[in-house]
């Protein structure tokens, strides 16, 4: 299985544990990942600006994947259903597709590939039981909150019936796959605020505090995220959000491959756990004493 | 601040339906259901989407353009989802947007993130600096070719709309 791997802006400078666990699990798997310097940014941030420029830098993202003549294989939220919303409409409107092309020059968009998100993969590709087969460690005893972030499954007229926009459960699930439980917290899909963060910090952050005061109550063992802005809103921020509510959270934030790869049998040295930002140590040490509570 | 028809552009509406993600504003029956379900609106009330559309409807243009509260959306595409006639509002809100900046308003904010495209081709510059940190923890060279998208966003008039509402 070969994919392009489509890294955006955030995840190769702010989210290099993110990258280094993917890739460290996608070697494990099987999975092959082709990089390509001519990606460039998804897209996304100039939507709100022009959207046909939008179009241009998605359409041309997906046109270098048709090069390579593979899928894309995202790990930020934001590139996914931004990606994958420009090859639905140009797929869909042909007259637009060919003022598209005729404005991008060097390369041309056909539609011939698909966009999805890694965990989306994991969970489609592999299955749930078809990655219980790659488990060594299972980590039993811990419990961990899923955060599915809004892109990953909304807009859902984009994902063509991909799991449920208001209770979702792919990634409870991929959580099972670990061996660790997936806890149900209310709202789950309450938005990371992160879309706002440089319109109005304030407001942002007051979203972010809201779900983890929720989850702070679970006594968990961490959070579980698959997409790099939400992991800058909730654990990037989370110093700034206990200053702002006044108590304190210390709730570790984990990448999901992270989690995963410790399952598969990988060191946690090899997953890039020193650059969480807010230290997993307890759950470190709990790991070494192979927990089974 | 009271609606005066004075001030009002009856054909907003239809400025915004011919825009893209704006198609469907006019099928709106004001039921809230945006609203109530709105994260943002939970904590600030200065957002308020059924507010907003209405607005839209009743022609206050330049009250949206200039406002602050059209660039609050979070785009978490909860009220879109939920929505009974369907009106994408994420999508509309984004036609707002759109709107806003060819008339001149713009966020301070997506000026920082244009420039940032036009440098970098990406929100962050991956300099030597980020590439020797990569390299640390055996990740590929990250080495952009620089100008595709300043190439874009000059062609669809993105860094000339930049800088006619920066100057604001």
């Amino acid at each position: 299985m070969k994919y392009a791997l489509f890294l955006g802006c955030t995840v190769p400078v702010r989210a290099l544990n993110y990258e280094i666990s993917a890739r460290k699990v996608a070697e494990r798997i099987g999975l092959e990942f082709i990089d390509d310097n001519r990606f460039t940014c998804c897209g996304f941030p100039v939507k709100s600006v022009d959207i046909e420029a939008s179009l241009l830098m998605g359409a041309r993202n997906l046109a270098i994947a048709e090069d390579l003549g593979v899928d894309i294989c995202t790990l930020c939220s934001a590139c996914t259903s931004s990606l994958t919303e420009v090859n639905k409409v140009l797929k869909e409107d042909e007259e637009l597709r060919e003022v598209i092309n005729g404005k991008m020059g060097d390369v041309r968009y056909n539609g011939t590939i698909r966009v999805r998100h890694f965990a989306r993969v994991l969970y489609e590709d592999f299955g749930v039981c078809g990655l219980k087969d790659f488990i060594i460690n299972p980590l039993e005893g811990f419990r961990f909150a899923p955060h599915y972030g809004c892109h990953y499954v909304k807009p859902s007229e984009i994902y063509s019936g991909f799991d449920d926009p208001e209770d979702p459960h792919t990634l409870d699930e991929l959580i099972g796959v670990t061996g660790a439980e997936s806890i149900a917290y209310e709202r789950k899909m309450l938005c990371c605020g992160g879309g706002i963060l440089g319109i109005d910090e304030e407001v942002a952050l007051k979203m972010s505090a809201e779900k983890l005061m929720v989850i702070k109550e679970k006594k968990v063992d961490g959070m579980i995220s698959i997409c790099p802005f939400c992991s800058i809103m909730y654990e990037g921020n989370q110093r700034k959000i206990e200053k702002m509510i006044t108590e304190e959270l210390g709730i570790p934030v984990f990448y999901y491959p992270q989690v995963l790869g410790l399952a598969l049998g990988l060191a946690p040295e090899e997953l890039g756990f020193s650059l969480n930002r807010v230290k997993p140590k307890k759950f470190l040490e709990k790991l070494k004493a192979g927990a089974k509570v | 601040m009271p609606l005066s028809l004075k001030k009002t552009d009856p054909s907003f509406k239809f400025q915004v339906a011919s825009t893209p993600g704006g198609e469907n504003i006019t099928r709106c029956f004001a039921c809230g259901t945006c609203t109530a379900g709105c994260p943002v609106r939970e904590i600030d009330e200065r957002y308020n989407p059924r507010k907003i559309i209405h607005m839209a409807l009743l022609g206050m243009k330049e009250v949206i353009l200039k406002s602050d509260f059209v660039w609050l959306c979070s785009a978490c595409y909860t009220c879109t989802e939920r929505c009974p006639q369907d009106v994408a509002i994420t999508d509309l809100m984004t036609a707002l947007k759109n709107i806003a900046v060819s008339e001149g308003y713009i966020h301070p904010s997506y000026v920082e993130q244009v420039k940032a495209l036009e440098a970098f081709d990406g929100l962050y510059e991956i300099g030597d600096f980020d590439n020797k940190k990569r390299e640390k923890h055996n990740l590929p060279q990250i080495k952009r070719e620089q100008g595709t998208l300043k190439k874009i966003m000059e062609e669809t008039g993105v860094i000339s709309a930049v800088r006619r509402g920066g100057k604001e």
